[in-house]
């Protein structure tokens, strides 16, 4: 199989590559992934090709130069934090505005920030968590968790927590925006962040986008929880403290997929992400203009295609083409991909194509379903609580006319019925209560569901990632004979020649020396694209295999939960019904 | 439809016509309702069935076809001749509803058509009236006729209603004592009308809360009709044994459905009608405390005339005057009716007080019929709600340890 006889020879072309470009090329793991760290070898995954590919790059990484100071300066916490923040984040308020805590007695693991850098944020240690933090931890704690890869032996938990207002700093008069930046705390046994710990980080939206942006780099192929929204609207829309908090949560979320996926969560970015104190050192994504400058400069001589150092470079094959730099190999994509829809010259990679394009399709499906599914759930979970609200106003009216009633009571008799509809009016304001607690169940149960259409997401991002790939394949494919016939061409009208025809020999040599760049290209994309292929497959596999186990779960849990509630209900007013069964009319007639 | 049970109990000393006694008993059933008429002019008529062994009868059962209005008339007859007693009450006159006619909506009018005259065919007083004879005997043209004159003399239901609400606001007038002296300010008198009134207030928000309750079982019935049928084509896309059990779920979730939907409608009839039932037995005591109040006026009124009379006719056989004659005559006629008005307003006075005693001890057997049915039934729900959940457990277990 292509893959393992040229994995050397893949590895070592990558490194000779990626190292000239690394400078240039702005791939995502960096400098502060730990010094001598045997660690990188991604032990849980089975994927021995991307654990070459990853190995390779964090070697490489080892060799960068520390990053230098980040241009934003974090404002003491203290000063200026949010508007009022959620009750249960009171107890963090105040802790924001402790001075560096050098008191506490836990010892910290050397964080990687240690090993490379000096801590020059004096925030940093601040919000290294010691022992105090881990009660409060514990309130934060969501009780929904269910990451269902972990076991008991092995664990990390992430929280997303006392969200602060921060201000960039600039040059200018007017000063720097600000921004949100939150608290991530991890707790871990794993061996990968060097055996049992507590961490904590500061990191703002953008941090997580730049994650996001490089593990979908770093993972292509592969099912990666969609991070969550940028959602600028909503931002202007809600009440700050609203949108604040429904971005902690959010952002929780993510994490802790991310952490439970058992193939990203030993991933560099996301260590990085979890652990270096200060800037995140991932290259942040730029916007498409400034990438289109970028390749602006470079679309001359890529348009002109003058020998190989404007060739496109291997391992940039292995990208998808982005905005700006990769104009050109836009250009050739989109027209490989309609000449595909044409009916054009199917270059012989397209074989699986009908599998997979049921694979999609059924997927495609799926996510219909779940969406309907989940919306389904979120009417019953509205009607339950309609229900509880009303059962429980029903009991309220009868307790007032129970008193009343027996305030105006007149003689015994009527004092009895009085303390039927008490009994009414008790079980009723009990029924009411059951209903809310049900649904509180029911909400969590169900959710199972909402993330599952996540996933679906994340799904459709890694048969992105092949069908992209694929086209690359395709588009060198296709290059290949014109390039060849114009040598062919060439060839012909310089052997007529007397003597050679020496600008033409030139130019055949260029194209010969073009020709085995694409060739070599070529390669790789294959290389790149069984790869991926792969990893779809395994991915896929392994999340139907999650799903499965998870909607089993969520439905068992969901009947367990039903089952329970309507039990006690059935027991309260059957009791209402016996202290009151003189009046059953059953038994009454005669 | 077939001719059905009151759905109430109404204790009394009435026994089953079928049982062979000397004891006077008239049994009365409204059954059958059948739309007639084509459009606007459309309307419900009812058999009322008669079984009696009262000689005041043409005999031991009869039967005659009513309408809604022919219920009003006696109603408004008995309301009339009998002050004092609370007239049981009659379901409203939707005209909306009306040109629905849905299968619901005509049981339960009938239903409590049948509690109206049973109500009136228990009553010591009431059973009787010679209106209740009418109403229950009289051929369909005689009653055609009774109804047609009455309503030229008598008030239509909306007029009723208008004179429902000036009385309403005569006597909280009285309770809010801004009122001239012509009212009764006994203790014992302004407690009943303070209760009356509050008691209305009461019933009425249980009774909205009990029909949104109603409301409330159909939402959640057509949600987990909705929620079956999603999670059923979920498990269609899905393999094994997840796609089976989510088709299970899907299937017991329709199944409750169906399960709540009557629930609903039970809880319709047997608790938030009683509740609307009494809401407006409370509105009706309210137009016969209105009568009292009318009664003690002219009581008074006549009463005041009566002394001013007698005043003026002592004076006249002081003065020896001719006019001594007519003055007699005049004091005598003023003092008859005086009397006659005190006797009618104190036997407003009395029924009620008897009839305030009944008035509780049927909302309490009835009111603890409506709730023992509701409890029972809200049990049976959560029951086989819980079985039926139950039941797929076993199901669930089997195909995860797949």
């Amino acid at each position: 199989m292509m893959g393992s006889e040229n994995a050397d020879g893949f590895e070592e072309t990558n490194l000779n590559a990626q190292r000239d470009v690394m400078e240039n090329l702005d791939l995502g793991v960096d400098g502060d992934a730990g010094g001598d760290n045997p660690l990188k070898k991604s032990v849980v995954n089975g994927d021995t090709s991307n654990s070459g590919y990853r190995s390779a790059m964090s070697t490489l990484s080892n060799v960068r130069d520390p990053l230098s100071p980040p241009p934003t300066v974090m404002i003491p916490a203290d000063s200026d934090p949010l508007l009022a923040p959620p009750s249960s984040y009171e107890d963090f308020r105040s802790f924001g505005s402790k001075p560096i805590s050098s008191d506490n007695s836990y010892i910290e693991p050397p964080s990687y920030a240690d090993v490379i850098f000096s801590p020059f944020d004096e925030n940093s240690d601040s919000e290294i968590n010691g022992a105090e933090d881990s009660s409060l931890h514990s309130q934060f704690s969501d009780s929904l968790s269910r990451s269902p890869s972990s076991s008991s032996s092995d664990y990390i938990k992430i929280t997303v927590s006392n969200p602060q207002k921060e201000q960039e700093t600039s040059n200018s008069i007017v000063g720097g925006n600000t921004y949100i930046t939150y608290q991530i705390t991890t707790r871990t046994n794993l061996p990968e962040f060097d055996g049992p710990s507590d961490f904590s980080v500061r990191r703002r939206f953008r941090d997580v986008v730049t994650l996001a942006d490089r593990l979908a780099e770093s993972y292509r192929g592969f099912c990666i929880p969609p991070r969550p929204d940028k959602s600028v609207v909503e931002s202007q829309v809600m009440q700050k403290q609203e949108f604040v908090e429904q971005r902690r949560v959010a952002l929780e979320k993510y994490l802790r997929r991310l952490s439970a996926h058992p193939v990203i969560r030993n991933s560099d970015e996301l260590k990085v992400f979890l652990q270096k104190q200060g800037k995140l050192p991932l290259q942040m994504s730029t916007d498409v203009a400034s990438r289109m400058l970028d390749g602006a400069v470079k679309l001359p001589k890529q348009l002109f295609g003058e020998g190989g150092a404007s060739a496109v470079p291997v391992h940039e094959v292995v990208q998808p083409a982005k905005g700006g730099r990769d104009l050109l190999r836009l250009f050739k994509e989109l027209r490989q991909s309609v000449s595909n829809d044409w009916g054009g010259s199917k270059p012989p990679v397209v074989e699986e194509d009908r599998e997979f394009l049921e694979k999609k399709e059924k997927m495609h499906d799926l996510e219909q379903q779940i969406i309907n599914a989940s919306q389904q759930a979120e009417s019953l979970v509205k009607a339950q609580q309609d229900m509880g609200e009303t059962m429980g106003e029903l009991g309220l009216a009868f307790i007032k006319l129970t008193k009343f009633e027996n305030e105006e009571a007149t003689s015994n008799a009527q004092r009895i019925r009085p303390n039927d509809m008490k009994n009414l009016a008790t079980a009723a304001v009990k029924a009411s209560r059951f209903y809310r607690e049900l649904n509180s169940q029911t909400v969590k149960h169900l959710d199972t569901l909402h993330e599952y259409l996540g996933m679906m997401m994340a799904v459709q991002g890694a048969f992105a990632d092949r069908s992209s790939a694929l086209l690359t394949v395709q588009t060198l494919l296709s290059e290949l004979p014109s390039l060849q016939q114009r040598v062919e061409k060439l060839e012909a009208a310089s052997s007529k020649v007397f003597g050679g025809d020496k600008s033409r020999i030139r130019k055949i040599e260029e194209l010969k020396e073009t020709i085995k760049v694409t060739e070599d290209a070529k390669n790789v994309a294959i290389r790149e694209y069984e790869r991926i292929k792969e990893n779809n497959r395994s991915e896929v596999e392994r999340l139907e295999k999650e799903r499965r186990a998870d909607f089993m779960n969520m439905m068992k849990g969901f009947v367990v939960n039903q089952v329970g509630y309507a039990e006690k209900m059935g027991n309260v007013w059957a009791k209402v019904a016996e202290e009151s069964s003189q009046y059953d009319i059953e038994k009454q007639s005669s | 439809m077939e001719s059905t049970e009151q759905p109430r109990s109404i204790s009394g000393s009435m026994q089953s016509p079928r049982s062979p006694s000397l004891q006077p008993y008239l049994s009365v059933s409204v059954t059958d309702p059948v739309k007639l008429g084509n459009g606007v002019q459309a309307y419900i008529s009812y058999r009322v069935i008669t079984k009696t062994n009262l000689p005041e009868y043409q005999g031991p059962e009869k039967i005659v076809i009513r309408r809604y209005s022919d219920f009003v008339w006696l109603r408004d007859r008995l309301f009339e001749k009998y002050k004092g007693i609370f007239i049981p009450p009659l379901p409203e006159k939707s005209a909306v509803e009306k040109f629905r006619f849905s299968a619901e909506f005509i049981e339960m009018r009938r239903a409590a058509l049948d509690i109206f005259v049973n109500r009136i065919a228990l009553h010591p007083e009431l059973q009787h009236s010679e209106d209740l004879r009418t109403f229950l005997q009289a051929d369909e043209e005689t009653m055609d006729r009774f109804r047609f004159q009455e309503t030229g003399i008598f008030k239509k239901p909306a007029d009723l209603m208008q004179m429902f609400r000036d009385v309403q606001s005569k006597v909280s007038d009285a309770v809010l004592g801004k009122e001239k002296p012509v009212e009764e300010t006994t203790a014992a008198y302004e407690k009943l009308k303070h209760y009356i009134f509050e008691l209305e207030n009461h019933l009425a928000e249980a009774q909205k809360h009990a029909y949104r309750l109603v409301k409330r079982h159909r939402e959640l019935g057509q949600s987990l009709l909705d929620f079956g049928k999603a999670v059923k084509l979920l498990g269609a896309c899905e393999g094994e044994p997840t796609g089976k059990a989510f088709s299970d779920l899907g299937t017991k979730s329709e199944l409750l459905s169906i399960k709540l939907q009557k629930e609903a409608q039970q809880v319709l009839m047997n608790f938030e009608e009683p509740l609307k039932d009494y809401v407006r037995y409370v509105q009706s005591i309210k137009a016969t405390i209105a009568e009292r109040g009318t009664a003690f006026k002219q009581h008074c009124e006549l009463a005041e005339t009566t002394k001013l009379k007698e005043i003026n006719l002592d004076k006249l056989m002081l003065t020896r005057s001719d006019k001594v004659g007519e003055a007699e005559i005049e004091y005598r006629e003023i003092k008859a009716e005086s009397e006659e008005a005190t006797r009618r307003f104190e036997r407003i006075v009395t029924r009620m007080e008897e009839e305030i005693v009944r008035f509780q001890e049927q909302k309490t057997e009835e009111m603890g019929v409506a709730f023992h049915q509701f409890a029972k039934g809200q049990a049976r729900l959560a029951c086989s709600i819980a079985d039926a959940w139950k039941s797929l457990l076993p199901k669930l277990e089997a195909s995860s340890a797949v």
